[in-house]
C-alpha cells in the first residue's frame, strides 16, 4: 500500500433544512496537524460528524486510512480519537471510572499518559462528572480521546472555554502529537491564534462551503497589506486578487491575497510611493476571505 | 522536552523568520559549530511548538543561504564554513545599511548626502 492519507473527503454534501453542507473538499496527510476555521454555524461541526461516521453525507466520498466511512467505521473508529464540547459523560460517574471503561474497549489505552495527563489538566480523578467545571469537562473529554493514542484525532473546539494555560497544556499535547509521523491531528476552533502557531494546514470553511484550504507557510505568505501614498488624481490599477482597497486623501491601503513583487511593482509605476507591505495574522486573513467571499459569492 | 527557542507571538514578523533568527543567533555565538548537526525538522516543531511546516520553511530557507546543510536521511548540519558566525553578523549589517539606503531614497536623498549623514553620526559617536 503506498501513502494512505489519514483523511479524505471529496464532493462532501449534506442537506439539512437551513444549513448546508456544499461540495466539501478536503485532504488530511499523516504526519500533520489541520486547523479548521468557521465562524459559528459554518458546518465545521457536520463535517467532523460525517468523518466520524455519526451523520452520513447524502453524496461524495469520505475515507480515513483507507477505511471508507461509513461502510468501513468500525474499522475506521479504532484508529480516530474524537472529542466535542457536547460529548456526553456519565454524569454519576467520576472521570476515573471513564478511564477505566476506556482502558477495557481500546487496547492502544496508554496509563501511565493518562495519569500524566490528569496532573498535566489538573483535574480531579476522584469527582463525580457534574461536580466538574465546565474547563474540566472539556480537558477530561481530551484526556479520554489522548490517552488512546488513536492514529488520528478528531476534535471539536478542544480550546474553546479553556483558561490560558489549560489552553497551552492542550495545544502542547496536540503538537506532541504529531511528532510520531504516522499520526494525525483535525482540530476547529475559532480562536486562530492556536490554529495559526501549531498548524501545517489551514481550512477556512463559511456557510457550508470550504473558501480556501492550503498549507499554513503558502496562506500567510500569499497575503499583504500595503500602504501607500498615491499621487494627485490617482486611479488604482488592476491588481490580482485584492480583497479591500481603500483611498483616504493621500493614503491609500490595499489588502491582497496573492501578494508578489509585481504588485508593487505595478503601484509604483502608477506613481505610488510605497510605505509598507505589511504580512497579516491569520485572523485579519480570515476576516478578509470570509467578507470577500459573501460579497463575491463564488468559493 | 525544554523549548529549544522561545518565539513571540506579538513580534509582528512571521514565525519561520523568527526561527531562522535563533537559529543564526546560535551559530553567530559559537554554540552551534560549523557541522553542529542540527534538531530534527520535527524534533524542533514539537520542542518549539510550532507546526512543522514553519520549521520546514526555515530549514528551507536558511539551506538556501548555505548556512545549512541538509544530506538526505542523515539530517541537516551548519555549513562548513571557515568565520560562519563573523559572516552572518556581516550579512546583519549589510541588511541594516540596505534599509537605510531604501529609507534615503523615499526621503529623496542621494548618495552623497547619505554618505555625508553617516559621517556626521561617525563622528558624535567617536566623540563620545
Amino acid at each position: 500500500m503506498t501513502t494512505t492519507s489519514a483523511i479524505r473527503l471529496s464532493g462532501v454534501n449534506k442537506h439539512y433544512t437551513h444549513f448546508q453542507l456544499n461540495d466539501v473538499d478536503l485532504r488530511l496527510e499523516k504526519g500533520h496537524i489541520m486547523g479548521f476555521i468557521g465562524p459559528n454555524g459554518a458546518g465545521k461541526s457536520t463535517t467532523m460528524r460525517i468523518i466520524m461516521g455519526l451523520i452520513g453525507a447524502d453524496s461524495g466520498h469520505v475515507e480515513v486510512l483507507g477505511h471508507r466511512v461509513p461502510d468501513e467505521q468500525v474499522a475506521a473508529k479504532w484508529n480516530i480519537g474524537f472529542a466535542s464540547e457536547d460529548m456526553r459523560l456519565y454524569k454519576a460517574a467520576t472521570v476515573g471510572w471513564h478511564m477505566n471503561f476506556m482502558k477495557s474497549i481500546y487496547p492502544s489505552w496508554d496509563d501511565d499518559y493518562a495519569l500524566a495527563l490528569l496532573s498535566r489538566f489538573d483535574i480531579p480523578a476522584d469527582l463525580r462528572v457534574k461536580g466538574l467545571s465546565h474547563g474540566q469537562r472539556v480537558k477530561a473529554g481530551l484526556l479520554l480521546a489522548l490517552a488512546r493514542r488513536p492514529q488520528i484525532l478528531l476534535l471539536d473546539e478542544p480550546t474553546t472555554g479553556l483558561d490560558p494555560v489549560a489552553r497551552t497544556e492542550v495545544l502542547n499535547e496536540l503538537i506532541d502529537v504529531v511528532a510520531d509521523e504516522d499520526r494525525a491531528v483535525l482540530f476547529s476552533s475559532h480562536n486562530t491564534r492556536d490554529v495559526e502557531q501549531i498548524s501545517d494546514q489551514i481550512t477556512f470553511l463559511d456557510r457550508g462551503r470550504i473558501i480556501d484550504s492550503r498549507d499554513k507557510e503558502t496562506f500567510l505568505d500569499s497575503w499583504r497589506r500595503i500602504r501607500f501614498e498615491a499621487p494627485a488624481n490617482f486611479d488604482m490599477p488592476e491588481l490580482a486578487n485584492v480583497t479591500s482597497s481603500q483611498l483616504n486623501g493621500r493614503l491609500a491601503t490595499v489588502t491582497t491575497g496573492s501578494f508578489g513583487p509585481e504588485i508593487t511593482e505595478t503601484l509604483t509605476n502608477h506613481g505610488a510611493v510605497i510605505q509598507s507591505v505589511d504580512n497579516m495574522t491569520l485572523e485579519e486573513i480570515f476576516v478578509s476571505e470570509v467578507m470577500s467571499s459573501r460579497d463575491g459569492g463564488a468559493a | 522536552m525544554e523549548p529549544e527557542f522561545v518565539l513571540s507571538q506579538s513580534d509582528g514578523r512571521p514565525m519561520y523568520l523568527q526561527i531562522i533568527d535563533q537559529i543564526r543567533l546560535r551559530i553567530t555565538v559559537g554554540d552551534w559549530q560549523p557541522g553542529f548537526k542540527l534538531p530534527s525538522i520535527r524534533e524542533l516543531a514539537v520542542s518549539t511548538r510550532v507546526s512543522v511546516i514553519t520549521v520546514k520553511r526555515a530549514y528551507q530557507e536558511l539551506e538556501n543561504e548555505g548556512v545549512i546543510v541538509t544530506q538526505q536521511g542523515k539530517g541537516s548540519f551548519v555549513a562548513q564554513i571557515d568565520d560562519l558566525g563573523l559572516r552572518l553578523r556581516e550579512d546583519e549589517l549589510e541588511q541594516f545599511l540596505s534599509q537605510a539606503i531604501d529609507i534615503a531614497r523615499s526621503l529623496g536623498l542621494g548618495s552623497e548626502e547619505l554618505k555625508t549623514r553617516l559621517d556626521e553620526l561617525l563622528r558624535k559617536e567617536n566623540s563620545k
